[in-house]
This record gives structure tokens, sequence and C-alpha cells, in this order.
């Protein structure tokens, strides 16, 4: 077995066109994960016990069933009641929903952090529950919790190649696409693995900055 | 004779097993400054946090400047206040928290100007305007910009009085407001209230251990103890020759502590 740079040069292209819808389902699930996953947070702290409990039951089962489970059920399942959608839109979907679910409980913890006394402020200047949220809660809460959310959505770079299953043409399927048609296989994963690799490292330093950036939580 | 502001009917609050307030009533006049002391636990925090909706009675019936607190008509009967109710009561009482609680993500300017601006419509200008007025009232002025971090305990409680008192409430509810200060930075925010006491005719309730600032700034001092209101009366009668057996012993363990009186 050799390594062939000739080779590395000609599926090059066809690999970066997969890293770039890579990173664009990584980008797109952590915004709809972030999003979904504020959501989560908040419905599960409503007084409304029907509410917090289903919310509770959702994300329990959405962590306990494995992300690939879940995308074939989005890309395969979904169909047969009339909803059909494209494989990126399903991957992100999918992404987004198994993360929002892990980063509910980042939340959750950020916002337990904050005081009771915030609340009680709020309240004693008269905002309404949801101004409370927006300007006094939320803007303390979310500071010290973006470095645990990033490493979620470092972790979710790394799963993306599951997407493959439901033929989003990423990094991983590409890469397979090329390998299955020319029977080598050292080329295309090796460099796989160097995407990811670079790309998580990159994505490590940012975490740090991040941390040193947000994670001091100011005093009252 | 003007009729009171507060009416306090037969309320009860309980925490679980414990009773905390027990079937108290209470009237508070239009102006009055009124002292609530007594021993922890004895309730006189949690009258001002039930005031300030922070808490829910088990029991009874408060009545703020004419129109009930925690119950509103319907069909004309009386039903338990929803929430568009009690965010209309609270337009007329303000809060000052032994720990501040001031906005730490917010510099001190934004602390004051959030709610009327939130709540009340009021233009940023405006509020801004208004806000250095009340910050020069509490000698805080040079601090509009900084971040409450930066500030002393006793500055961050000038502030969050500045910040109360910018949504102009009837009512203000001052609880145990220097108890977290060190000894030093007290006089600075007493300073600050007597000035309100005697600037404005707001209508201003005090749980404190300052026994001294008690006598000089109250018309009328309660004692409490147990959930019940077991004296009350004049500061001088109060301090200098309480009735109860109860009081006394009160009185004499917090000199004893070291407080003024």
């Amino acid at each position: 077995m050799e390594w062939d740079w000739t080779f590395v040069w000609q599926i090059l292209p066809t690999l970066l066109q997969g890293l770039k819808i890579t990173i664009l389902a990584t980008v797109l699930g952590a915004l709809v994960a972030a999003v979904f996953g504020l959501v989560l947070a908040i419905a599960r702290r409503s007084h409304n016990a029907v509410v917090s409990r289903t919310v509770g039951f959702f994300a329990d089962f959405i962590r306990g069933t494995p992300l690939l489970v879940q995308l074939y059920f989005i890309f395969y399942v979904l169909p047969d009641i009339g909803i059909r959608l494209s494989p990126l839109v399903a991957g992100v979907i999918g992404l987004g929903i198994h993360y929002g679910t892990y980063a509910a409980e980042v939340y959750r913890a950020g916002i337990d952090n904050v005081p009771r006394g915030q609340w009680e402020a709020a309240r004693a200047t008269n905002l309404t529950t949801r101004q409370a949220w927006i300007h006094v809660i939320l803007p303390q809460a979310i500071p010290p919790m973006i470095p645990a959310l990033a490493n979620y959505f470092i972790a979710m770079f790394k799963e993306t190649p599951l997407l493959s299953a439901i033929t989003v043409l990423e990094l991983m399927n590409q890469a397979k696409s090329v390998a299955n048609s020319s029977y080598r296989y050292i080329e295309p994963m090796t460099l796989v693995g160097v995407f990811f690799l670079v790309i998580s490292l990159i994505s490590v330093v940012g975490l740090r900055f991040l941390e040193n950036r947000y994670a001091r939580v100011d005093e009252r | 004779m003007p009729s009171p502001i507060i009416r306090i009917d037969n309320i009860t609050k309980t925490y679980g097993p414990l009773t905390v307030l027990d079937g108290l009533s209470m009237d508070v006049m239009p102006g009055e400054k009124l002292a609530l002391i007594g021993p922890s636990g004895s309730g006189k925090t949690t009258i001002l946090r039930i005031l300030m909706t922070l808490e829910t009675i088990n029991g009874g019936h408060i009545e703020i400047d004419g129109e009930q607190l925690y119950h509103m008509p319907k069909a004309g009967r009386l039903v338990a206040a929803d929430e568009k109710h009690l965010h209309k009561m609270r337009k007329k009482i303000g809060m000052v928290f032994q720990h501040f609680n001031l906005f730490p993500h917010k510099c001190v300017l934004d602390n004051i100007t959030l709610a009327p601006m939130l709540t009340k419509g009021v233009a940023k200008a405006a509020a801004e305007k208004r806000a250095m007025e009340l910050l020069d009232m509490v000698g805080m002025a040079d601090k509009a910009r900084s971040m409450p971090a930066q500030l002393s305990g006793g500055q961050k409680q000038r502030v969050a009085i500045a910040r109360a008192l910018a949504l102009s409430p009837k009512i203000m509810l001052f609880d145990e407001v220097t108890s977290a200060l060190d000894p030093e930075l007290v006089e600075e925010v007493l300073n600050v209230m007597r000035r309100l006491a005697a600037e404005t005719d707001m209508t201003m309730l005090l749980v404190t251990h300052e026994m001294g600032f008690a006598h000089d700034f109250a018309d009328r001092v309660l004692f409490f103890d147990k959930g019940r209101i077991v004296e009350e009366g004049k500061p001088e009668s109060i301090f200098k020759n309480p009735r109860q057996e109860r009081t006394q012993t009160f009185l004499r363990k917090i000199i004893a502590a070291g407080h003024r009186v």
C-alpha cells in the first residue's frame, strides 16, 4: 500500500465539496440546537406540570436513543406520514434536536446559577416574566455556559459522518464514494481524518478563548 | 381622616408545617414611616415580601391604595388575582433588598433606566435624565457608567434605592437594607433614607436591626414575634418604655449585641 499524491490532488476538490457540507450541517445544526435547547430549558421550568413533565420525558427519550436511529426516522419514516425533507434539512433537524436536548441541560445549569434575588429584583421593578427572561436572566445565564455549549457543538461536528447514512453528501460520504469507485481507501480516509482533526484543533483553540472570555462570572 | 394606604386583614402565611404569619392584621396610613422590628423568623421580612408579591398568602386579604392585592373583582365576586392584576398593583410598590440585587450585567445608569423604559414606556433620554437626578440625590452621579461589581456595598445599596425610586412607587419597602454592609458603610445608606423620609411623602416600611435609626426614622414601630404584632407605638414609647416583656427581652438582647438604641 503506497501513498499516492496524484490521487490526493485528484480527489481533493470532491472532498472539499463534502467538507463544505459538513461545516454547513454543523453550523446549522448548532443554531437549531442552541435555539431548541433554550426553548426546552425554559419549558422545563414551566409551572404547568403537564408541560414540564412532557418536555422532560421528550428530552430523556431523545438522549436515550441513538442519533443514527433518529436520523433514519426523520429521513425514511416521516415520508410515510407525508413529511418529506431533503437529506441536508433532515440531517440538520436531527442534529439540532439531538444536541438541543444536551444544550438544554447546559442552559438549565446556567439558568439555575442566576441568583434568586435577580428574579425578585425583576419582579420588584415590575418587569413581566418575559422581560425578566430577556433583560435580566438570560444575559447573565448564557455567557458562562458558552464554553460548555461550544464543547457540545465540537462533539456534534465529529458526529456529522452519521449524516452519510441519510445520503447527505458530506465529507465522509464523498470520501466513501471516491474510495468505492477507485478501490483506494488510504488517501480519502486519511484526508477525512486530517480535516476533522485540523478543524477540531482550531475549534479547541477557539474554545479556550471563549472560556477565558466568558467563564468568569461577575459577582452581584 | 384619610383611609389607610395598606390594609392587611387577617393574613396567614405558612411554609409547609411552619406558620410564619398567623392571622395578622394591620393598617398603614399614607405617608407613614413604619419600622418593623423583632427577632429573626418573626415574620417581619415575610410581610414585605408578601406586599411585593414575592410570596403568596394562604389566607386573608390585603388592600393597597383602595384595591385588593391578591384578589380582584370578577362578576361581582372577589377571585384570586391573575398576573395582569398583580402587574398593575406592583406599580404602586417598590422594594430595596438586603443583598441589593442589582443587575450585574448592566451599568449603574442602565440598572435604573431598565424598568421605567420597559414597564412605563419612558423614552431613553427622559429615563436617563430622571436616573441622573436620582443618582445625584443618592450621591452616585459620578458612578453612572460603573458596573455594580466595581462598587462598594453602600454604593450598591444607594443605586438600588435610586432604581426603586425611578418607578415612583407610592410605597417603598426596605428589607434590612444595611444588614449586609460593612459597619463603616451603613451611615451613607441611612443618610440617603433620612433625606428620602424628609423630602418625600412616600409611605415607607422598614425592616431593620438598626434600632437607633428606627427610632429617628419611624412614626410608628411594630414589634413582631412569632408572626404576630406583640407591641406597637411611637418610637419613644417602644424603645424607652416597652410594656411587653418580650419586647423588653428583645431590646436588651439587641443592645447587648452592640446595636445602638
